[in-house]
């Protein structure tokens, strides 16, 4: 028998559908492969072992009795990040203060998974709130990147990423603040989208900065994230900011795309994206991404958006600032960890205190940054001002599409560095966002592709797609067409070069 | 212990001083629901009942406006004679405190829904004095604390502190005067008049409770002084806790006081947060913080801004009740009161109930006497304002209609009152669960007379003997027998009858 955990959720669908394999089966040879590879990988924090077999017996009970699949991915497993709340099963978005939290009701994103008979496997590590860009931050230890267990999977993501590169699953859910999808995509050779913002609904996702904060789909194919982004957008009643439209049609455009044309498709190559700070193998990997995307009939130009370049500090005071206040509620008084309630402490100080031991350090740096933006006297200059920033980016945004029908860039400058070598650095960690926090700030949705290996280290590297606000669809239009190009000319797909499915020999 | 503070003559206050008042009136919306989520909204219930993950401040959890908060803050804000925000926004307002889930308030801040009005208030001299409003904005209310152990009540020095989060989400609409300044002797007086006129407007409007004793209207009253003959505000406290109309009054008048003999003797008001104190009429400083409160609003990313179309806002001025007072210059008018008359009528609070009973069918004269005596008398006995008294205009017609069509007697009809006072629902149901109806059926009342005649047969025969007024000593037996729930006159005709055969 072929190993299921090799298989695109396409075809484990396909096979679970047309009764050749049960979704129990698929469920539990990712089950093993979690228990084979994730002590070196570690990229869940819970596997949720037992509700995944029954999901999925209660799927293959629906086929066996003669019901249509509930979506195109019933029976498919999925690793969801745990960001997202789930009824009965721990959420700790990677902190200490949450460690133990079983929330009482499920995110939106986790009931239309559920009602779609996706089965979830369990929860992905992140950075802790998702503050971060190399999964580091979490309170329960690093996650490794399966190319390379010295290196990090990207962030704050990483544990979403990482299971899709060991396969371990075939899905995962992401949340993109300031590149949270896209970033580990790019470092781990899988594909990550930024939805519209307001496309996936936000309730149940345990707000990092609720302005910029999105949930999206993770994959190991173009397809199967457009597969994955149906079943878990549109409105939501519940998310006050959650647009209400149809989902983009993006599973047609990803076939539209498959076929490999892209003639009348203008394709802008972002300038302020390239030169210092940059790997010269992502460079070179982007270069030859652009080359394929004109021999696929796209009109290729350069495109500048010379506000881009003020987005990471514009990013750096609205993240922090809504995220000390959103951050505020974790006080020990009704949930959480609480510490020092010895009967000699106020509440005040249980409070103070249970932050103190709740937070990790780069929680707490944001927590102060954006208490101090947001203090009186202040909030003209910093948070007053990146108000102004976005909506410059905005503009560079609408300018760019009225030329071209779609943006790309380097998902991030590099491949993935090294465990350790930003901690002490926070400037250099953040920069790992540079190129995807425009998309956030503005709203509008980006997807990272892989585009081949960079050549001086052999690490994947991303390509990042922009498109205007609400069509996501073009993402996969471009996205699938590029990466059936890529994989044809390489002799198959990326990820499937992986060491770590050697390191299970 | 605060020593007691010194106060000056208030003579002397108003001789050397001029007071500048700011009254902030919270009312909490009787929507069904929370401000943000579908919580039912009422008053009271077990701890923590009416809560959800959302009012809970739960990690995910979102909110999504309620539209009849919106619509009920219009309306108040139109009532109120207010410009209405074309686009306006909620901000958060940061600050960590147990009853607040999120550690911040969703509140608007600088972009109200409603914004330069005014209120016309009446004073009890028949007098108008019309005050400036500066605002009315939408906030959610917190939870409440009970802080248990300790001497203030108040979190400090608390051995523990329970929290109860079902008011946590519940509407507010906060009113902020401008300052309202010449108003010398009367300050105290016109702070009264003007939360009773705004309750009473509000009450009309059917969009709260307006229950002072439940907190769903509360006043924090600003009063600073400032010398005679100068124009710069002097240092305002914030007095909190007021919760009745009374203290309104007494409050500002004791901060009055309080302010002169401080600036008198050269002191300097501190700014800060009072608490009014009901038993004494004094008010007590809050906690002092070193530095002010700094509480980093902006603007709330969860919710979309408030942009209510002007055909709405139209459509909703169209709603608008007749304002009480012009209800009560009709009604002086139509049932020919003398000023005296109906400044009675207003001062006992009874006016505009006395009218909303007439609206509900009641006669003037029969509306009148049951609120100005016998729910007057009810009201003093619970100590609670009239208009606070559970029941309504219309229960109170409706009894009035039993009475007249004679099922009830006047006196069943005030046990019928006690019922639904007594929270026992609507005053039929009353009449049914207590059994009251009068008894009209013959038959039951003969067999009452005839045992009573047979108990006292020396009375029965005095009676037969011509001393018709003895029979009082038989009526007063079967209307003992019944229950009260005969009609006393059919039970002396049917004696009369008896004893006659
Ligand atoms: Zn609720």
């Amino acid at each position: 028998m072929t190993d299921l955990t090799r298989l695109t959720a396409a075809e484990l669908a396909a096979k679970i559908h047309a009764r050749e394999v049960t979704s129990a089966e698929v469920t539990r040879a990712h089950l093993d492969r979690i228990a084979e590879a994730d002590g070196r990988v570690h990229a869940f924090l819970h596997v949720d072992t037992e509700g995944a077999l029954a999901a999925a017996r209660e799927v293959d009970a629906g086929l066996e009795a003669g019901h249509a699949p509930a979506s195109p991915l019933a029976g498919v497993p999925l690793a969801l990040k745990d960001v997202l709340t789930t009824e009965g099963i721990p959420t700790t978005c990677g902190s200490k203060t949450l460690e133990n939290w079983l929330p009482p009701y499920d995110s939106t994103v986790t009931r239309r998974l559920r009602e779609a008979g996706i089965v979830i496997l369990g929860k992905t590590n992140m950075d802790e709130f998702a503050m971060g860009s190399s999964t580091e931050n979490s309170a329960y230890g690093p996650t490794r990147n399966p190319w390379d267990h010295e290196r990090i999977p990207g962030g704050s993501g990483g544990g979403s990423s990482a299971s899709l590169a060991a396969f371990e699953a075939p899905l995962a859910i992401g949340t993109d603040t300031g590149g949270s999808i896209r970033q580990p995509g790019a470092v781990t050779g899988t594909v990550g989208v930024k939805p519209t913002y307001g496309g996936v609904s936000r309730y149940g996702l345990v707000a990092f900065s609720s302005s910029l904060d999105q949930a999206g789909p993770c994959a190991r194919t173009v397809t199967d994230a457009a597969l994955l982004h149906e079943v878990i957008g549109g409105h939501d009643p519940l998310d006050s900011t959650s647009i209400d439209a149809p989902v983009p049609p993006v599973v047609a455009a990803a076939r539209e795309g498959a076929r490999g044309d892209l003639s009348g498709v203008r394709v802008g190559v972002v300038q302020e994206f390239a030169g210092e700070g940059y790997q010269p193998g992502v460079l070179r990997s982007f270069q030859a991404a652009v080359e394929q995307l004109r021999e696929l009939g796209a009109e290729v130009v350069e495109v500048s958006c010379p506000n881009f370049a003020y987005a990471l500090p514009a990013y750096y005071l609205i993240a922090p600032s809504e995220c000390s206040s959103n951050l505020a509620r974790f006080d020990a008084m009704r949930y959480g960890l609480r510490v020092a309630d010895d009967g000699e402490h106020g509440a005040e100080e249980v409070m103070s205190l249970s932050r103190e031991a709740g937070f990790g350090a780069e929680v707490k740096r944001r927590i102060m940054l954006g208490t101090y933006a947001l203090s009186s006297g202040y909030y003209d200059a910093y948070y007053g001002s990146a108000q102004k920033v976005r909506t410059l980016i905005t503009r560079d945004f609408t300018a760019a599409f009225e030329r071209v029908d779609v943006l790309v860039s380097p998902t991030t400058p590099t491949t993935a560095f090294k465990i350790g070598e930003r901690v002490d650095d926070p400037l250099a960690m953040y920069l790992a966002d540079l190129c995807t926090i425009p998309a956030n700030l503005a709203g509008n949705p980006a997807m990272s592709v892989p585009s081949g290996l960079s050549d001086e280290d052999g690490l994947p590297v991303g390509l990042q797609i922009m498109a205007p606000t609400l069509a996501d669809d073009r993402l996969y239009r471009v996205g699938a067409a590029y990466e059936v190009a890529r994989d044809a000319a390489a002799g198959g797909s990326l990820v499937h070069q992986v060491p770590e499915l050697e390191a299970a020999k | 212990m605060t020593a007691v503070a010194e106060l000056m003559d208030y003579a002397e206050v108003i001789e050397r001083f001029d007071p500048v008042l700011g009254l902030e009136v919270h009312v909490e919306l009787s929507t069904n629901t929370k401000m943000f989520c579908g919580c039912a909204n009422v008053f009271g219930g077990e701890p923590n009942t009416h809560v959800c993950p959302t009012c809970l401040g739960l990690p995910g959890a979102l909110p999504v406006m309620n539209g009849k908060a919106v619509e009920s803050a219009i309306r108040i804000g139109l009532a109120l004679n207010c410009e209405i925000a074309q686009w306006c926004r909620f901000a958060r307002k940061n600050y960590f405190y147990p009853d607040m889930p999120k550690n911040f308030q969703t509140s608007q801040y600088d972009e109200p829904i409603a914004f330069d009005g005014y209120l016309d208030v009446p004073l009890d001299d028949g007098e108008v004095v019309r005050v400036e409003i500066e605002r009315a904005h939408m906030e959610e209310d917190t939870g409440k604390s009970l802080h248990v152990g300790g001497a203030t009540g108040r979190i400090h020095g608390a051995e523990h502190s329970l929290l109860d989060y079902n008011r946590a989400g519940v509407p507010l609409i906060e009113i902020v005067t401008k300052p309202i300044t010449g108003a010398g002797e009367r300050a105290p007086e016109i702070a009264r008049a003007y939360v009773t006129a705004l309750r009473d407007l509000l009450r009309a409007m059917d969009v709260s409770d307006v229950r002072m004793d439940q907190g769903s209207l509360r006043c924090d009253a600003n009063v600073s002084l400032m010398p005679k003959g100068t124009s710069e505000f002097g240092t305002r406290t914030e007095t909190k806790n007021v919760n009745s109309l009374r203290s309104v009054e007494r409050a500002v008048r004791y901060e009055m006081a309080r302010h002169g003999a401080v600036l008198a003797g050269g002191g300097t008001i501190r700014q800060e947060t009072r608490h009014f104190q009901e038993s004494d009429g004094t008010t007590a400083p809050g906690r002092t913080k070193e530095t002010a409160e700094d509480y980093r609003y902006f603007p709330e990313p969860d919710l979309v801004p408030v942009a209510p179309s002007r055909e709405w806002v139209e459509e909703l001025r169209g709603t608008l009740p007749e304002p009480p007072w012009e209800r009560r210059k009709r009604i002086q008018e139509e049932w020919g009161l003398t000023g005296e008359e109906l400044r009675d009528l207003v001062n006992t609070g009874a006016a505009d109930l006395v009218a909303a009973t007439v609206d509900a069918g009641a006669e003037p004269g029969d509306a009148r006497s049951w609120w100005v005596q016998f729910l007057t008398q009810q009201a003093n006995a619970r100590e609670v304002e009239l208009a606070d008294l559970p029941i309504t205009p219309a229960q109170v017609a409706r009894v009035i209609e039993l009475v007249k069509s004679g099922e009830l007697t006047n006196k069943l009809a005030r046990e019928v009152v006690q019922g639904v006072l007594a929270g026992e629902g609507e005053p039929d149901e009353v009449v049914e669960t207590r059994g009251l109806k009068v008894v009209s059926d013959d038959t039951a009342l003969l067999t009452a007379v005839d045992e009573a005649l047979a108990a006292q047969p020396d009375v029965a025969e005095k009676i037969r003997g011509g001393k018709v007024q003895a029979a009082g000593a038989i009526v007063g037996a079967v209307m003992k027998a019944t229950k009260g729930q005969a009609d006393a006159k059919r039970v002396r005709e049917l004696i009369l009858e008896r004893v006659g055969a």
